[in-house]
């Protein structure tokens, strides 16, 4: 095997100085313009242009040594593993899955129930609040709310563009009902989700007929739609200026996290007065309403509701011709989305203490979207994970001070985080075409339940 | 709707042989195109009716006619079950022709859930049953015993319909994984985990080796002695022949011969529809096998 590698060697090194070569052509024609050259306003407010040569030259010297080691080396010594690989006669599938892998969902689990103690441990009371707010609390919204669009687009594989929508629907529901009625919370999240699988069902009809593309595109309205009857109907929105002072969740109804009440939830235990409690609470709520998600998603799988919303992803054909009703299966894969999306709205709500419909533009859909396909549709431990990748990624971006020593101290890394963003969206794809968890775990078996492979599930028409 | 397509007549007769399906003066335009003109024919109990005729002759349309997916321009499609329950076939919505009408059909391209399992896809042919039983969705979601056993019975006849389709091997593979003669098997073991009284079959040996053509022949004969009637597609001459009990001859939407196998492949009309003779030597033919001794049906 190294002989034969040895034997290419000459023509393999020629062939890497010619590609490299050829690389650092392209990128110093791409780059020209774009790094070589630079505009600035003068003192007198004038356009003038400056070049950047030095920088060009890094641009291509990274380009065209990339390359070059790319074919002489890498692929080389990659080539030469797999062959051995197949040659030792051990396929990767066979190999034993580590105690982590085995474990994962447990450990992920255990992890999450300590989170917030661990962070109050290493970062303090006050500093830990970053990390529970803007780490847990976030994340765990985008992970109900992927789980809950998983239902429609990973299960029964409806394209949902205004996702958005419902949780909006969940938001204010919450968000008026409380101000104007003074429920509680714990009254109002069942309630918020109810109303907002109702929109769902509304929705659901007349656009049901409709499958692929046209039904992407009436989803995409409905949720501009709901934004924008928010934006206009002021004497009950109040408008782009919002509601605020939502009412906080209680504990219960046993203690309150409002200061001034007299069952105050710290005052009760002999804790210092600090936030940071209402927020570890927050936490554990939207973790339960995440493992509710993820059970009742497990359950239906199972029933014959959920075995039909994927045949139907498979093929709608098929399914009619086995006697399903495929309207009214569409319909209810469309309501208990849209009623996750309700309770994590007025989650998002309570959490926020004020709601505008700032928060519910398109690119909140895209994000959910984007998660649910780069996570592996259907499978929820990979949207899970593509959750923490995509929402704690941004995150972590406002945290990367030392990226200002590299590119300046007026860079602002969470300006780039969509650039990112798409950058590892198209790695993910590029790598892992079916998300990263592409298999799907069958519903029943006779002997032994086996992945089925993602080459073989089909994405859904709508 | 439902009610007015229900009619319950006095007589139940389960004997086997009385009219199963009778398509009556079925007609269907496609814009100019009239796809099929004016078709009738019986299919009875307990028989094995082929279809036969031509590259579009209009087989597949009165197939989805008959199975919903197309509504026909003009005539009644009968459906008479075995308690004696009668339905009319195009006024019902296509999964319910399956569902309450008991007619469960194949797709000429095979049409599976390639992302399920074997084992999945016979469940999600069982799905209005198991709905019932778990009180549609609901009770099942508490996890109530009686969801429980009506799944396990659900699988316990998904397993009897592999073993008959020789398919329990591979029970739990993805469908996509499985060869094509096994597609097409899974696909009728499918239908019938839907419990039908007759089975439509558009194409079920096209593209199967010859080997794999006989041990369908076994499965389709199998189905009808256990009580479900056959109606099917065919363009393999040697499938039709063996099993059918009855042909059904087709071209240019038009019947041009009803009845046995012998009496079919002996028909001048049909020779002709096949070989492509002109039409005066059609008429030639018939007046030297002379007019009365054969008998045509109506054309």
């Amino acid at each position: 095997m190294t002989t034969q590698l040895e034997k290419n060697e000459p023509g393999l090194m020629a062939k890497a100085v010619k590609e490299g070569v050829f690389a650092g052509l392209i990128a110093f024609g791409m780059f020209l313009l774009f790094v070589g050259i630079e505009t600035y306003q003068d003192i007198n407010n004038q356009l003038v242009w400056r070049t950047r040569w030095g920088l060009l030259a890094i641009f291509v010297a990274i380009a065209a040594i990339g390359r070059f080691l790319t074919v002489g080396f890498i692929k080389p010594h990659l080539d030469s593993r797999k062959l051995a690989k197949a040659k030792s006669g051990v396929l990767e599938i066979s190999d034993q899955k580590s105690f982590f892998h085995k474990h994962f969902l447990k450990i992920a689990l255990l992890f999450l129930v300590c989170y917030p103690f661990l962070a109050m441990l290493i970062f303090g009371r006050q500093g830990s609040l970053k990390y529970v707010d803007n780490f847990g609390i976030q994340i765990l919204i985008y992970v109900m709310l992927a789980w809950g669009l998983n239902i429609v687009v990973g299960l029964a594989g409806l394209l949902d563009l205004g996702y958005v929508a419902f949780y909006a629907v969940g938001a204010y529901s919450y968000a008026l009902l409380s101000a104007n009625f003074g429920f509680s919370f714990w009254l109002l999240l069942p309630l918020a989700g109810i109303l907002a699988g109702f929109w769902g069902i509304i929705l659901g009809f007349p656009v049901l007929r409709l499958r692929g593309d046209y039904l992407a595109i009436v989803t995409l309205a409905f949720g501009e739609i709901i934004r924008l009857v928010l934006i206009n109907w002021t004497d009950v929105t109040r408008g782009t200026f919002g509601i605020s002072g939502i009412a906080k969740a209680s504990f219960f109804g046993i203690w309150s996290f409002d200061v001034g009440a007299a069952n105050n939830f710290n005052k009760a235990w002999g804790l210092p007065s600090s936030s940071v409690y209402y927020k570890i609470f927050l936490f554990y709520v939207i973790l339960a309403l995440c493992l509710l998600t993820a059970y009742v998603t497990i359950r239906l799988r199972r029933m014959p509701i959920g075995r039909a919303w994927e045949a139907l992803r498979e093929d709608e054909i098929a399914c009619r011709s086995l006697g399903i009703n495929t309207v009214m299966t569409k319909l209810t894969a469309f309501a208990t989305g849209a009623m996750f999306g309700g309770f994590a709205g007025s989650f998002f709500a309570a959490r926020q203490g004020f709601v505008s419909p700032e928060s519910f533009v398109f690119l909140e859909s895209a994000v959910i979207l984007a998660i649910v396909v780069l996570g592996g549709m259907g499978s929820l431990t990979g949207i899970a994970i593509a959750a923490v990748v995509m929402v704690g990624g941004t995150e972590l971006l406002r945290e990367m001070e030392f990226l200002k020593h590299v590119f300046g101290p007026d860079f602002t890394p969470e300006l780039y985080r969509m650039l990112l963003f798409g950058l590892a969206m198209i790695i993910v794809m590029l790598f892992k075409p079916r998300g990263f968890v592409g298999s799907r775990e069958p519903t029943a078996f006779l002997k032994e339940r086996k992945a089925v492979s993602g080459s073989f599930t089909k994405e859904g028409h709508g | 709707m439902a009610t007015g397509t229900t009619m319950t007549s006095n007589t139940a007769s389960n004997m086997a042989g009385d009219t199963l399906l009778k398509v009556e003066h079925l007609s269907m335009k496609f814009g100019g195109l009239m796809a099929i003109n004016d078709f009738s024919f019986e299919a009875r109990r307990g028989d094995i009716t082929a279809l036969i005729g031509p590259n579009g002759a209009g087989k597949t349309t009165v197939f989805n006619c008959i199975t919903g997916f197309y509504k026909p321009t003009m005539g009644m499609i009968t459906m008479r079950q075995k308690n004696g329950e009668e339905h009319l076939l195009e006024r019902l919505p296509d999964f319910d022709i399956t569902k309450k009408a008991k007619v469960a059909r194949t797709f000429q391209n095979i049409r599976l859930f390639s992302g399920l399992t074997v084992l999945e896809n016979l469940l999600v042919a069982q799905h209005n049953v198991l709905m019932k039983a778990s009180g549609f969705t609901i009770l099942g979601l508490l996890g109530l015993p009686a969801y429980r056993t009506a799944a396990a019975d659900a699988i316990e006849k998904a397993r009897y319909w592999l073993e008959k389709a020789d398919l329990i091997d591979r029970a739990d593979d993805p469908a996509g994984d499985l060869s094509y003669g096994a597609q097409r098997r899974l696909e009728i073991a499918r239908a019938m985990c839907t419990g039908p009284e007759l089975l439509c079959l558009d194409e079920p040996a096209a593209g199967l080796n010859p080997k794999e053509s006989l041990t369908l022949n076994a499965l389709l004969r199998g189905i009808r002695d256990e009580g479900t009637s056959l109606l099917l597609i065919e363009h393999d001459m040697s499938v039709v022949m063996e099993i059918s009990d009855h042909v059904v001859v087709l071209e240019y939407g038009q019947k041009i011969s009803d009845g046995t196998p012998d009496h079919v492949k002996n028909d001048p009309k049909v020779i002709a529809a096949y070989l492509g003779v002109e039409d005066d030597e059609v008429e030639e033919i018939e007046e030297k096998l002379d007019k009365g001794v054969i008998e045509e049906g109506t054309v």
